[in-house]
């Protein structure tokens, strides 16, 4: 089986006022191509530091971490810069877009700081956007779209380097629950195509739709299992049926 | 290919903020225009100085007759003073380094033609006169050797005598009638106008040539004589002097200043009555050059002082914003910008504004010669007794834009967008991106 990630002993010590906080203390997990996994966990959990270290945005104290077949446990700033822009799709709670650039322009970001800047890549930001559906808003600016759609455009940028995994923090978080129900319905099919989705969540509603469910809790990993399929169907039941009538 | 979209990317984020960025190019703007500028104007005044120094000639010495104060006359009759004719011949024997010498004397006096008078300065030189002093002849001649010799009683004169005096005649061979020496003077040849030389130093006069009367020296001798007098209700003034100035051209420049000091030395006996003093034009010329170097070193720097302004407000508008943008940094580094794609765009965004700033300096700095004569032109209409009073540099200054102050301005600015834009960028680019991704 191949890895998109492998965690192993992964260990987070920051000093903090001359005191020294265990964010991680030691967590092991490993995370198969086309997986789908949800990371729970309270505040305080570590749950924020992991996603950091998963997003190569910070390094480890002592652990490693395979992204594919390197550590990058070890990496300089540039070189993680680089396994950002290559391996990594970033989704955020608050979206993230840049707000000058048109939605094209967002989706070609990461592209940007691998230099690749081709025409052919341009038509792979367009169809991309197509793809979430906002074929017919390529030159919006963010602040023209709904929260919704500003998430899918974040969705496509996170896709358009073709990364090992999605890192999704919190990504229906701003959303109302029919938004919320689009945005995991576009995971769900991403997945189904084969793409890692890592989803850093606290609602037990988005989690239940992860293939699986790791929580942390103290730093540690305090459970990991998998949902089963008729738990996701009927999560997936359960949020359209619960949802608002509209008047 | 990723610099140009950076350029793009810069121009799109600074339009964000247009006032902003407008005030920002501004400040740069003003500092490259007054770079240029204050060079141009100083450039204009020193050229002026050096110009009215140069038609004198590198190659002349002059030496003036000066009144002496009165408690180094005697008390009674008048004393005569200054320069003699016997000292003219003098240093035209004795220096060997003189090629050509003008004696000149100069009086008061008033013009009549018909019912016409003026008043006017009557001066008695040589044919030399002219080329030394570049008068240019519009009609007849200037006066010649034979005449001075012969003491005739021809004239030569200044664009506005006759044109006062003359309004509608001809004047040549008419005859021009001096009241105070009850004389008449046959006019030989009209001068073209000429601009009045500006005063320089504290060692010689103005002149305003436009007034003058020109006849052969030796006629003047004859005629007039050296006792001037002058009565004024019951007192008497006269004075007698043969020379006002002497004039002299030397051979060459290299040996203009030994024959200054042997002139010097030949008319030491002045020295005690203070009655004379020697003009060399090429000493006040090196003198002008230094002013003009210092001047201009000192314009500079006050325009180097706007530009470090124009730089600092770079620096503060960069500043803010990298503080309101911190989200965006922490966005592009998420995915995948390293520190140097970061420093990259904020460098490049300080550098477009000013070069923007630099770009427009410029064109406004090129405008410098209109917009001094426009100013000067409305003070006139608005001020005019205060802009006579003004010294004469400032009312006739032509800016002289220096070719080299274009860019030099221009990569001043260039530069100083780059040093005020790094620290900001660099903060840019210090910035966890864990924590300006979490900036609100």
């Amino acid at each position: 089986m191949k890895f998109a990630c492998r965690v192993c002993d992964l260990k987070k010590e920051y000093v903090l006022k001359s005191e020294t906080v265990r964010a991680l203390r030691s967590v092991t997990f490993d995370i198969p191509e086309g997986d789908y996994v949800a990371i729970m966990g309270p505040s305080g959990s570590g749950k924020s530091t992991l996603l950091n270290m998963l997003g190569c945005l910070d390094l480890p104290t002592s652990g490693s971490l395979f992204l594919g077949d390197d550590d990058v446990a070890k990496m300089s700033d540039d070189q993680l810069a680089e396994i950002r822009s290559r391996r990594i799709g970033f989704v955020f709670q608050s979206y993230n877009l840049i707000q000058q650039l048109t939605v094209v322009e967002n989706i070609q970001v990461p592209l940007i700081y691998q230099g690749r800047l081709g025409k052919k890549e341009l038509e792979r930001c367009q169809a991309l956007a197509a793809m979430v559906g906002l074929g017919d808003r390529l030159s919006h600016r963010p602040n023209q779209l709904s929260g919704g759609q500003q998430q899918r455009v974040a969705i496509a940028r996170s896709l358009v380097n073709d990364p090992y995994f999605i890192l999704a923090d919190e990504p229906t978080g701003n959303l109302d629950s029919r938004t919320t129900e689009e945005i995991l319905q576009l995971f769900e099919r991403l997945n189904g195509e084969g793409r890692t989705i890592i989803l850093v969540t606290h609602e037990d509603e988005v989690a239940k739709r992860a293939k699986r469910v790791v929580r942390l809790k103290d730093g540690m990993v305090q459970w990991d299992k998998m949902n089963t399929e008729e738990s996701r169907i009927l999560a997936a039941q359960h949020a359209i049926e619960n949802m608002p009538v509209e008047v | 290919m990723i610099w140009l979209l950076t350029v793009q990317l810069s121009i799109k984020s600074l339009w964000l903020h247009p006032l902003r960025s407008l005030l920002t190019v501004l400040g740069i703007l003003i500092g490259v225009a007054s770079v240029i500028w204050l060079l141009a104007i100083s450039k204009g005044i020193g050229d002026e100085a050096r110009r009215q120094i140069e038609s004198l000639g590198a190659d002349t010495i002059i030496v003036r007759s000066i009144k002496p104060p009165t408690e180094k006359l005697s008390a009674q009759g008048v004393t005569p003073y200054g320069l003699t004719r016997d000292e003219f011949e003098m240093l035209t024997r004795t220096i060997p380094t003189v090629r050509s010498a003008i004696p000149i004397r100069e009086l008061r006096r008033q013009f009549q033609y018909e019912s016409r008078v003026i008043d006017g300065r009557l001066v008695g030189c040589t044919p030399e006169y002219a080329d030394a002093n570049r008068l240019k002849i519009a009609r007849g001649r200037f006066i010649s050797d034979a005449e001075n010799f012969q003491r005739e009683t021809s004239c030569v004169l200044a664009s506005k005598v006759a044109e006062r005096l003359f309004p509608v005649q001809d004047p040549i061979g008419k005859r021009v009638y001096m009241p105070e020496s009850t004389d008449f003077y046959i006019v030989v040849g009209v001068l073209e106008p000429k601009n009045a030389t500006a005063a320089i130093g504290g060692s010689l006069a103005a002149q305003d040539f436009s007034s003058d009367i020109y006849i052969p020296i030796k006629t003047l001798q004859q005629r007039i004589g050296d006792m001037v007098s002058r009565r004024t209700g019951s007192s008497f003034e006269g004075e007698i002097l043969e020379l006002n100035q002497i004039t002299l051209k030397i051979n060459s420049v290299a040996e203009v200043k030994k024959s200054a000091t042997l002139i010097e030395d030949t008319l030491v006996i002045h020295k005690r009555m203070e009655d004379i003093a020697v003009v060399v034009p090429l000493e006040l010329l090196e003198q002008a050059r230094t002013t003009q170097a210092m001047f201009m070193v000192f314009m500079g720097m006050i325009a180097a002082i706007s530009l470090l302004v124009g730089g600092i407000g770079i620096m503060n508008i960069m500043l803010a914003t990298v503080t309101e943008r911190t989200r965006e940094i922490g966005i592009r580094r998420a995915l995948g910008a390293k520190r140097s794609d970061i420093v990259r765009q904020f460098l490049i965004e300080t550098t477009v504004l000013s070069v923007v700033g630099g770009a427009s300096g410029i064109l406004i700095g090129l405008l410098c010669g209109p917009s001094v004569n426009l100013a000067r032109s409305i003070a006139q209409w608005y001020a005019p007794k205060t802009i006579a009073q003004l010294p004469d540099v400032i009312r006739s200054v032509q800016p002289q834009i220096l070719i080299e102050s274009i860019p030099v301005a221009f990569y001043i600015s260039l530069a100083v967008g780059i040093l005020f834009g790094m620290y900001p960028a660099m903060r840019a680019a210090k910035m966890n991106p864990i924590d300006a991704l979490r900036h609100e």
